[in-house]
């Protein structure tokens, strides 16, 4: 059980607490002097492969980005938290915005069988398009047991003991390894990286590679038609009785006249 | 001339005040603007931000006159959301023109009534200039606008390695804390908004736009002029509304480590305190929670601590020493028969000791259904820090009335959060009995009335005697200087 290395997938999204513009065009969002961070839920996991390195589960994290340039920024997040040394797969910005789960996945399985991972982990989502596919597809093309929305993970024997949280409520399963698994918002708060694991992150190492290398072909599978804003909100109005209510609902065509 | 005329006025006002006997308290400014806010007002008002941004709605301006203090609603008569520094320069200047009360919104989670509208007006929401204006990582400061939040800077800055560690338990906007001259459970070790902030932007009254230290200046001193920085910091909004801040960043510690211990004696406990500082431990937070309020904590938070006088202390640091420290802070608690001294085992369980603290105003309202949060705030040098909170727990204990004491006695503060409800007159005449001897008795001891909530509305009578006559003529000096029309929240700080 001793020495269990992790790859952890983290993507470079928008930050949580910008408010996201539609692009005028209706192409996409602007991301253009955006702030970016680190997915929220990928966060979760470089802090929980972190934690299991400090408990000795672990013996080396390794943390992958596929995307641009920038996605350094968060690999190096990643490494200030506790990370040995990280793998950024570069995407060109055109090719990024087309790159789709099922691409990253095919990138992921390539990577943790070169690597020889024993454990994939990701967050359950990305914040930007709400998937919630990567992890299982990639479980699915290695042909490995998933614990997904993770939010206790335990020891036991050589196994991982998994509590998920589920629709009813949590479930709890055991899971062989080596396995994918997903982080949800309560399996732990991630720390801070402090100035001098900061610091420390410059030095670490950070292998440059392209979906070329992996074989993996990332060509476009779909197109993006229009993006637009929800309609705007329109203010209400007070009524003074039951009797204008209806006869509105009756106008409106929401209630049979 | 005009001004020393008024000046006149305001010092002979604040005589006749002296004299009187009387729950001087609800007395509202005696150099009193009374206009009527009418529709010709409201549409020039309109005409500077847009008409989307200015509001007559009940639930609007209700939710505007108010903080989270136990003070009755005051309503402004408008509520005017800017959006820009030029939006609030105008309406400024629309509302000195027309001698209109004007009052700077930022979060609403002050404790003293400071945004209670008592003579109406315009109530001038900042929420929506919310941009996080510059970082400068490498010189350790940042540049920040009204509708920023504490919380969500500290959010923005985590890849930094930098933080903004003063804490004042609530989400308070950063130029709000720099208005009421804010600190919390940090100040031991990180200080309070006084020693943080480094310039600020501010309107005058008459539209007039002013960098305290000159546009873009942030420099960890200066000797260029008068220190209007700090003129500004903790005016509560009467002599003008904040725009921007650039405050001073600190890296996030290394390594945090958090305990808890507890003793029979109040005076032990604080007696351990007073060794601590005395020793030069660099404490990063220090503070102290009665019976009564571990009660409370036990409850609201269900936790399950021993119910005595507890200290939670907290040390910052480089991974290195860290340790040593808090041997030499475990030494000091058992010599004053200090017992029970834990550190929190993991991160979680430290962030949820500090969360629960941080709720303890909260947790002191829920022992009286339907209360609210009568905080007294005073704040003695350390020395006299013993006296204070020992007599004071025997004033609470006579009067028999729920005065948990919750505080950051690092710093020699501490408060006590009275629930309370204004229908049950006979207690809440026992508390403001308390907390006014309490605030005399710290002014006897050297100290104030107010360590870090501001004077607001309810301790503009303990100003007058904390600072004397001619100290507080000075004050109203300035007051006249900046603002002659007394529109900028009036009837805060001073009568």
């Amino acid at each position: 059980m001793s020495g269990l290395r992790v790859l952890v997938g983290c993507k470079r999204v928008i930050d949580y607490a910008v408010k996201i513009r539609v692009k005028p065009d209706n192409t996409g969002v602007i991301t253009e002097g955006v702030k970016h961070s680190m997915n929220p839920f990928d966060e979760i996991a470089v802090e929980e492969a972190v934690r299991m390195k400090e408990k000795k589960l672990a013996s080396e994290i390794i943390a992958v980005s596929c995307g641009p340039t920038q996605c350094q920024e968060t690999l190096r997040t990643a490494m200030a938290m506790g990370a040995d040394k990280s793998i950024h797969v570069e995407v060109d910005a055109a090719s990024y915005e087309n790159l789709q789960p099922l691409h990253v996945a095919k990138i992921l399985a390539k990577v943790a069988q070169d690597v020889k991972a024993d454990i994939v982990f990701t967050g359950k989502q990305a914040i930007d398009d709400d998937c919630n596919q990567t992890g299982q597809m990639v479980a699915a093309l290695l042909d490995w047991p998933q614990a997904t929305f993770a939010s206790k993970i335990e020891k036991a024997n050589g196994d991982l003991t998994v509590t998920r949280e589920i629709d009813g409520g949590l479930e709890t399963i055991k899971v062989q390894l080596p396995a994918v698994l997903t982080a949800d918002l309560r399996l732990n708060e991630p720390r801070y990286a402090t100035l001098p694991n900061i610091m420390k992150a410059k030095k670490k190492k950070m292998e440059k590679k392209k979906p070329e290398d992996y074989g993996v072909d990332i060509g476009p599978r779909q197109s993006i038609l229009k993006v637009e804003d929800p309609p705007v909100r329109q203010a209400g109005s007070k009524l003074d009785s039951v009797e204008t209510l209806v006869s509105k609902l009756k106008d409106a065509g929401l209630v049979p006249s | 001339m005009y001004l020393s005329r008024y000046f006149r006025f305001c010092v002979q006002q604040s005589s006749h005040f002296l004299r009187r006997e009387s729950c001087v308290q609800q007395k509202y400014s005696t150099a009193a603007v009374q206009p009527k806010v009418d529709s010709s007002f409201v549409g020039a008002l309109k005409s500077v931000v847009g008409d989307t941004n200015v509001s007559t709605a009940d639930a609007i301006r209700e939710q505007h006159g108010h903080d989270e203090s136990h003070h009755a609603v005051s309503m402004p008569d408008v509520v005017v959301f800017a959006e820009s520094v030029d939006h609030v320069s105008k309406v400024s200047m629309l509302c000195n023109d027309n001698k209109v009360p004007l009052i700077p919104f930022g979060s609403g989670t002050g404790l003293e009534g400071g945004v209670n509208a008592l003579q109406g007006g315009v109530c001038l929401d900042l929420s929506k200039i919310d941009q996080i204006v510059k970082v400068n990582a490498d010189d350790f400061d940042c540049v920040v606008q009204p509708g920023v939040m504490r919380q969500a800077l500290n959010s923005y800055l985590r890849d930094t390695g930098l933080w903004f560690p003063i804490d004042p338990g609530a989400d308070a906007s950063v130029c709000g804390m720099c208005a009421t001259s804010a600190s919390g459970t940090n100040a031991v070790k990180y200080g309070t908004m006084r020693e943080n902030v480094l310039n600020l932007q501010v309107v005058l009254p008459d539209g007039r736009v002013i960098d305290t230290a000159g546009r873009g200046r942030r420099t960890k001193k200066t000797s260029a002029g008068y220190n209007l920085t700090n003129l500004f910091l903790g005016s509560e909004g009467t002599l003008g509304t904040i725009t921007e801040a650039t405050i001073r960043l600190y890296g996030i510690p290394e390594k945090t480590i958090s305990a808890v211990c507890h003793f029979e004696e109040v005076s032990d406990a604080v007696n351990t305190v007073v060794s601590i500082l005395q020793c030069g431990i660099p404490m990063a937070k220090l503070e102290f929670l009665d019976d009564t309020a571990i009660a409370a904590f036990n409850r609201f938070s269900k936790y399950d601590m021993t119910e005595a006088q507890t200290l939670f202390l907290e040390f910052h640091g480089p991974a290195y020493g860290l340790d040593d420290q808090f041997q030499s802070v475990k030494e000091l608690v058992e010599m004053n028969n200090g017992f029970g001294l834990k550190q929190a085992s993991d991160t979680d369980e430290r962030n949820r000791l500090w969360k629960a603290r941080h709720e303890m105003v909260w947790a002191c309202t829920a022992l009286i259904q339907g209360s609210k949060p009568y905080s007294t705030d005073v704040c003695v040098p350390i020395t006299n820090l013993p006296e204070i909170v020992t007599k004071t727990k025997e004033m609470v204990k006579e009067a028999n009335v729920l005065g948990p004491i919750v505080g950051h006695v690092g710093d020699g503060n501490f408060h006590i959060f009275f629930p309370v409800d204004h229908s049950d007159k006979e207690t809440f005449k026992k508390v403001y009995d308390i907390s006014h001897r309490m605030a005399l008795l710290a002014m006897d001891l050297n100290g104030t009335c107010t360590g870090e909530h501001g004077i607001g509305m309810g301790k503009r009578d303990l100003l007058i005697a904390e600072v004397g006559e001619e100290t507080l003529g000075a004050m109203k000096q300035i007051k006249a200087t900046f603002d002659p029309n007394n529109i900028m929240n009036p009837g805060k700080v001073f009568f």
